[in-house]
Order: C-alpha cells, then structure tokens, then sequence
C-alpha cells in the first residue's frame, strides 16, 4: 500500500456573493477570492490521517486548471501531502473543461503514478457535477466508495460508510479504488504557518494532459433550441441520435 | 490619572508599559535634569536643545559634534519638514518592498490566519473569560503566531516588517485582546533579544519564545546591583501593568545601576537591560488585573525580590538599557497602527452593511447626508492609517533607520483614527451598536488602551514636537554660525536669504512635489506644499521665540505635533494615490477622491494651527488655561459655585 492520489479543485470561496458578468458569459472571477474546494479538503485530511496511521507512505496532491491552482496544491502540501503534479490547462480549454477530460487525467495519473486510492472531493461547489469520482473509477475499471462518511482500511480491502437518500449503507471493497469525501468524514485540519513554510520546499511537477494521452476538450458546440417535441424529435433523428 | 510626584523614577518606561500618565511631566523634566535621570523622550529633546547628546535620530551625532552644522542629512521625511524641506525619498514612491518569493508567502498565510480568526477564536467568549481560551491558546502557538519575526532557523516564521504588518491587520481586525498577547509577547517582550541580542542569547531564548513560553518588558522601578562573586547582578523591585505578566516564562527587564560616568567622575544611575527567566527565582506577581478593555490579554504587577541574573544576560550594553528600550519601542510601533487598520475595516464593514439595509423615514438611511459623512470620514482615517502602516514597515524593510517620528506619528493617529471610526459605526448602528451581541461596543473598549499605553499619545506629540525641533534648531543654529563669518558661508546664507525673501514677497521658493505626485493629484500635492513651507516657518519663528524654553510650551508643542501629523498624512495618502494611479487601479478613481478630500481638511488644519501659533488671542487662550487649571487644582476640583447657590 504505497501512494494516495488526492484530487484539489481551486473554486470561488464559497462565502463569496457570485456576481454575473455584464455580458452573461459567465460569474466574475477576476480579483474574487478563490480557495480550495471544501469536500477536497475534507479528501485531503482523509489522505493525510491515513498516511499518518501509516496504512499509506504518499500523497499527491493533484490539480487542473491554469497557474493559479498552484495555490491550491501548496495548501493541500501546507496540509501534509507529499508532492504535488499540476496539470496545466488555461483559457478557453480550461472553460471547456468538464468532469471527463477531468477523470480522463486522474486515470491516466492513477495507472502511472501506481496509486492504490484515488480520493476526490464528491462534487465542486460551484458546478455541483458530482460526477468525476464515479467517472474515474468507470474508466479505470476500479471499484468506487462514494459519499464517504467514513473510511477504514481492512487489510486489502477498505470498508466504506456512504450517505445515501435511505440513510448509511455500508459497503467493503477491494483496492485500488475511488473515495469520494462526503461532508461528514472528517473536520480538515488548518494550515500552521510551520507547514506552511516546510510545504514550501515540497515538490510541484509539471505537465500537460497531452503528457498523459489525454485528447485536448473539444471545444463545446452551441445548442439549438427548438420550438415543439416533434421538432425535437425529427433533429434528433436526423443526426443519428435516434 | 494624576501620579503622586513620589517614588516613580523618571518613567522612562512609561513609554514600554501602560503609563501611570504623564500629567507632572514638566515637574519631572525638571526634576529629571536635576536628578540625572534619563526620561523618555521630553527629556532627549530637552537635552538636544540644551546640545547635549541626542539620542533620537541616528543622524544625531555625538555631543561634542553636535555643534557642527548636521553633516549627515536624514532621509526621513519627517524630519526635514520640520525645517521646511521636502525630502521625498522615503515617502515616494509607495514602497513596495517584497520580493516575489516573499509576496507569494504572504498571500498563502493570509487565508489560513484569516480562517482561524473568523471560525475558531471566539472574541466575545476571550473577552468574558478574561482571557484567551486555552484550545485557542494551543492553536495559536502551533500555528506558530507567537514568533512571527524570529528568524526560521530559530524556529519562527521569519518575517519581514511587512509581512508581519499584513498578519497582525487580520489579528487587529477580529480580536484586539488576542493581539494584545501576541504583540506584548514579541513586539516588545523578546523583541529586545530580536534587536540586539548576542548569537548566544538568540540561540538560547529564541527558540523557546518562538513557540510562546510568554514575555513581556518590566522596568525602572528596579535596581539591579552586581553581586559580590561578580558572575551575577542582583534585581529587587517591580512594575505594574505588564501584559503577560501572570504567564510569562521571560522578561525583558530595565533596571537602574549606578554607574560611574567617565565624563564628570560622579555616579550616576543608568538603565541597563536584562533577560531575566522566571526560573531564576525570586519572580512573582500579582492577580490579573481587571481592565475596561482588551480582557483577554493577562495584566499584571510583577515583583522581582533578589532575583539571580546571570552577567551573560545583559542585554545590549551595560548602561545602555535606554537604547534598547528605544530600539524596541521604535520597532515595533509600526504594527498597532497595522492592526488597528485592520480593526477599522472591520467595523467599517458592519457599520456600512447597517446602513446599507436599515430603513428609516421612507428610506435606506446610507442616503442620506448625516450617515454619508460618517461613513465618508471613516473611510478617509482607514485609509490614511493602513497607508502610514505600510509605508513605515516598507521603509523599515528597505533598511531605513530614521523613522522614528513617522513611527510616533503613525501610533498617535491610528489609536485616534480606530476610536472615532469605531464610535461612529456605534452611531450609524443605533441602538443595535450599543448592543453586546454586534460586537463594536466590545471593540471601543478594547481600543481605549491603545491611546495610553506604549507611549500615551500626549507624550508621544511631545516626542515628535521636539525630536523635530531638536534638528531644525540644530539648523538653525548652523545658520547662526555661518553668520558669524559670512564670506565663508556666502553660499549657505545666500541661498537662506533668498528663501525667506520669497516666503516674505509670498512667492514660492521652489520647494514642489512635482514628478513625485500623479499630475491627476497635482492640486492636492501643492496644497501639501504650501503647508509644509508655512510649517517650517512656523517651526523656526517658536524656535526663535522660545529657544530652549520650547521645552516647556506644552500648549504650543501640541499643535506644532498636531499639523506634523497632519502633514505626514496628507503626503503619505498622496503617495499611495499617486500609485495606485499610476498602476491603473480599478479603484484609483476612489481613491482620488479619498486624497483629494483628506488633503483639503488637512491643510485647513494646519492652517488654523500655524495660525494659532501667531496669535496673541491664543496665547492669551494657552495662558487662562493655565489658570483655570491651577484653580480647579488648588481647590480639588470644581470652583465655580453652584447655580443654586448650594
């Protein structure tokens, strides 16, 4: 049981009031205060204890997006990760950018880095997509823990408490698998101004989706509103949908 | 509070601690020359002005040099203004002294601090304990906030002046008390060993009061005698009023020694600065305290009954303990006014979302003019305040050694600037600020302090009058000097001449701010101008007026600090203004206006006060005060009869 891979989304800080930009492209971003995404702190303090009951000797801390997320990975190495990789995208890709170009590049790290566990936040505040965990383990043919209230490792097999619409539902799987952090696993720690400092000299690599084989987003195509259901019908039969 | 004129020696240390304040300072100044004692601040000036050794400014050379025309120029701003001068190469343009690496530090301590603050320290809970609570306590000192400017490899966090600046705002801003324990524990209380303390003192008690075993600075009342073995110095005395002083482990401690002065042969009594551990035995101290404010901070009497120093624990100098009480207090003065920058943007926020919401007669009470003013002044002093507190710390940072006055005057104005910010977010807050549950009416007790202690504000405008008089008398008397042989100073005096010939004709005499201020706030930088030139001269007319007897017009020494202050102000807004146009801030616009409009009510001030200075109504003013004082005095309080009769 060597390495943990824990996935970090920099987000709009969530006491933020979100304003719409003039032109409705989009939320205004430029100078608001981002920080990391709460259920991602909640996977890095799951990471963490477990390297600290020595079930796990590493975790990497892992970010999308463009340079800014750096911030994001130093305050999950503030937190105790080990190293971290940031995975370039800006622009207009890192707009474009979705949870399956997302779990596309938490696989391709998985396999490379030999990871036994990936564990993610359950969803980003701020799209709420709650998808890339589940998507993650599909692609990697993995089994999945999600919604985590609690976590324990049993030899090769981890036992997961998940929070489901029915209550608690208790599940074992094997490893490797995908955790993703529901609100009640775990009080993240803070960041002491020492771990701060020590993360500083923590490692951050570098590199591009291409570098793991993973396609650039497609660029979204607009949709097309139409005015009745059989309209809607017939376009979807014209282009092969149905 | 009026002190028995008894047994308290010379307080120099009034300036470290809350000070039992200062009402018979001028019984004391003369008591002082008599005694020999050294006083704080007044009696520097005092001796200055008598050419005697200056200690103020490092620009101040030795006594017997003193006499010569000043060779070295100080940079700092403030000084040359008192003589009528613009020297801007402090104050322009904003400093911005971090590096990359340091600037991207700061930005990742700042969320984590400002975490903690807003969800685990609890305010309202520290201030009705009475102190800071312990799980808080914990937290902190492995967040690592007790040594913020010991150096990393002493295990603290190592921070530049600015950095610090920026982290003690976000104290300032949430909880006074808790920053209370955090700054008397390392802006004065190991601060000492920080400044001038030996590698060996450094590596020794560094370390240990980087994770908080809890310091503070006691002083004056105690005597310090070397043992017979001669490996130890022997303290006995006390001090009231130390922060910390029921917790901490390590004190920085002044006392008196007599001592042989090499000059007149006599013995004399100088200060000597001491690391003294509670270990060594023989340290107690009294119950906390009970105090209107900052309760969460521990205050209390500490006695030091024969206590064991060993020689190694000398700090600094022998004899030079009031060097080192000056280095400290210099050093640290900076951060109050950061923090209280912080705690003014705090209130400020609660008190524009009161009146951004709350409606009365018909509408949103921010409409109308009474509440706009308010709000209006309140945003003009923040932003005054937190451009002194960075200016200075960048100054401190790019190395600079003359600041003291600025220091001064950053104290004096943030203490003033919190208290009527805050009191008026209680007003805009009606009822609601008044209320426990808010939040403010707990801040305004906690910043009464900040008025009296670390040098009360009455004190410190003694100390930026006459520092500023020390030099630009010491100007003067160059001039008279070169007058005694003006074919060899044909050039100093000529270029004097013609500047006062055009001060006289109303002309400019060329001093300007042009290139240094943005064109866009070339009014106000000439405003500033013109102030300055009036207040030079008016510094030099009092001079010449009074000479040496300055030192006793209090009334006009007041004023004279006063439009100092001022003027500092004006030009440091300016600079900040000037910037952030230049950078094409989103907000330079705003903060235009805010310079705008700060510097045409300043030079009002100034004004009126350069004009009270030449009066013979006011001095006729000063003069009553005076009586009316000694008769209230004289009869123990009110004079005049009841109206009633009875």
């Amino acid at each position: 049981m060597s390495r943990v891979l824990v996935g970090v989304k920099r987000v709009i800080d969530y006491a933020v009031k979100i304003r719409v930009k003039p032109d409705h492209s989009g939320v205004v971003t430029d100078g608001v205060k981002h920080s990391m995404n709460p259920f991602c702190e909640i996977a890095v303090e799951e990471a963490v204890k477990l390297k600290e009951k020595k079930f796990i000797k590493e975790v990497v801390a892992v970010s999308c997006g463009p340079t800014q997320v750096t911030e994001t990975i130093r305050t999950a190495l503030a937190m105790g990760c080990d190293r971290g990789i940031h995975v370039e995208v800006s622009g207009k890709d890192y707009e474009a950018m979705g949870p399956l170009q997302i779990s596309k590049i938490f696989a391709a790290l998985a396999k490379k880095e030999e990871a036994s566990l990936v564990i993610l936040g359950k969803q980003a505040i701020d799209d709420d997509c709650n998808q890339t965990g589940q998507m993650t383990a599909a692609l990697l043919d993995w089994p999945q823990g999600t919604f985590a209230s609690e976590v324990t490792i049993d030899g090769e097999k981890v036992k997961v408490v998940r929070e489901i619409d029915g209550g608690l539902e208790t599940i074992k799987i094997s490893m490797p698998a995908v955790l993703t952090a529901d609100l009640r696993l775990n009080t993240p720690r803070y960041a002491t101004l020492p771990n701060i400092m020590k993360a500083k000299k923590k490692k951050i690599a570098n590199m591009k989706p291409a570098d793991l084989g993973v396609d650039e987003p497609p660029t979204r195509l607009a949709g097309v509103k139409v005015e009745t259901v059989d309209d809607l019908v017939a376009k979807l039969k014209a282009n092969g949908t149905i | 509070m009026l002190l028995g004129k008894v047994s308290l020696t010379p307080a120099l240390c009034t300036a470290l601690r809350i000070s039992p304040a200062f009402s018979g300072i001028q019984k004391q100044i003369g008591a002082a020359a008599t005694q020999n004692a050294r006083l704080y601040a007044s009696s520097q000036a005092a001796e200055a002005v008598l050419d005697k050794q200056a200690v103020g400014t490092t620009t101040a050379t030795k006594a017997a040099t003193a006499k010569k025309a000043q060779s070295v120029e100080s940079q700092s701003f403030a000084v040359n203004m008192f003589k009528g001068q613009i020297n801007p190469s402090q104050v322009f343009p904003f400093p911005s002294v971090m590096n990359e690496e340091q600037t991207q530090f700061l930005q990742e301590l700042v969320p984590p601090v400002s975490k903690f603050f807003e969800e685990v320290n609890d305010p309202a809970k520290n201030d009705s304990l009475e102190k800071v609570e312990d799980s808080t306590m914990e937290s902190l000192k492995e967040m690592g906030a007790f040594g913020l400017q010991v150096p990393q490899d002493l295990g603290g966090v190592g921070l530049t002046n600015t950095q610090y600046a920026r982290l003690v705002e976000i104290v300032g801003q949430h909880d006074l008390g808790v920053g209370i324990t955090l700054g008397a524990h390392q802006s004065i209380g190991f601060k000492g060993i920080l400044l001038v303390g030996s590698p060996a003192q450094k590596e020794k008690y560094l370390p240990k009061l980087a994770t908080a075993s809890g310091s503070d600075a006691a002083s004056i009342k105690t005597l310090a005698t070397l043992s017979p073995c001669g490996k130890h110095y022997i303290l006995n005395g006390g001090k009231i009023w130390i922060s910390n002083g029921g917790l901490a482990e390590i004190f920085t401690v002044f006392a008196k020694m007599p001592m042989m002065d090499e000059k007149t042969g006599q013995m004399k009594d100088k200060i000597t600065a001491f690391i003294v551990e509670r270990s060594f035995g023989g340290v107690t101290h009294g119950p906390p305290e009970k105090k209107m404010g900052i309760k969460a901070s521990n205050t209390a009497e500490v006695y030091f009954e024969n206590v064991p120093v060993p020689i190694e624990n000398v700090l600094g100098e022998v004899g030079g303990g009031f060097k080192v009480a000056m280095a400290i207090l210099n050093n640290g003065r900076f951060g109050m006014a950061a923090a209280l920058s912080g705690t003014m943007k705090g209130v400020i926020t609660q008190a524009v979302d009161h009146a951004a919401n709350r409606v009365q007669f018909g509408s949103k009470i921010h409409t109308y003019g009474a509440i706009q003013e308010k709000l209006a002044r309140m945003t003009m002093l923040q932003y005054v305040t937190e451009s002194m507190a960075y200016m200075i710390s960048g100054n401190m940072d790019s190395g600079s050694k003359d600041y003291h006055i600025e220091a001064a005057i950053s104290k004096i104005f943030a203490s003033e600037a919190a208290w009527e910010v805050t009191d008026e977010c209680i007003q805009v807050m009606g009822g609601m600020g008044f209320m426990k549950g808010s939040g403010v009416e707990r801040v305004m007790r906690d910043l009464r302090i900040f008025r009296i202690f670390e040098g009360t504000n009455d004190i410190l405008r003694l100390f930026v009058a006459l520092n500023g008089f020390q030099d630009a008398g010491k100007h003067l008397k160059s001039l008279q000097k070169a007058l005694k042989n003006p074919l060899g100073n044909a050039g100093l005096l000529a270029g004097e001449i013609t500047k006062r010939a055009k001060r006289t004709a109303g002309l400019s005499t060329g001093l300007t701010l042009q290139g240094s201020v943005h064109p866009e706030l070339s009014h106000s930088g000439n405003l500033a101008v013109k102030a300055i030139e009036h207040f030079g001269v008016t510094v030099e007319d009092m001079l010449l007026k009074y000479g040496k007897n300055i030192l006793h017009e209090q009334f006009v020494l007041k004023r004279v600090a006063d439009s100092a202050i001022d003027l500092y102000a004006m030009v440091v807004v300016l600079s900040r203004a000037s910037r952030s146009l230049s950078q094409g801030h989103a907000s330079a616009q705003h903060e235009k206006i805010l310079c705008e409009t700060w510097c045409i009510e300043a030079y009002d001030r100034i004004m009126k006060n350069v004009k009270d200075l030449k009066s013979s109504s006011t001095t006729q003013v000063f003069k009553n005060m005076k009586a009316i004082s000694a008769a209230v005095v004289e009869n123990g309080g009110i004079v005049a009869p009841h109206p009633l009769g009875f």
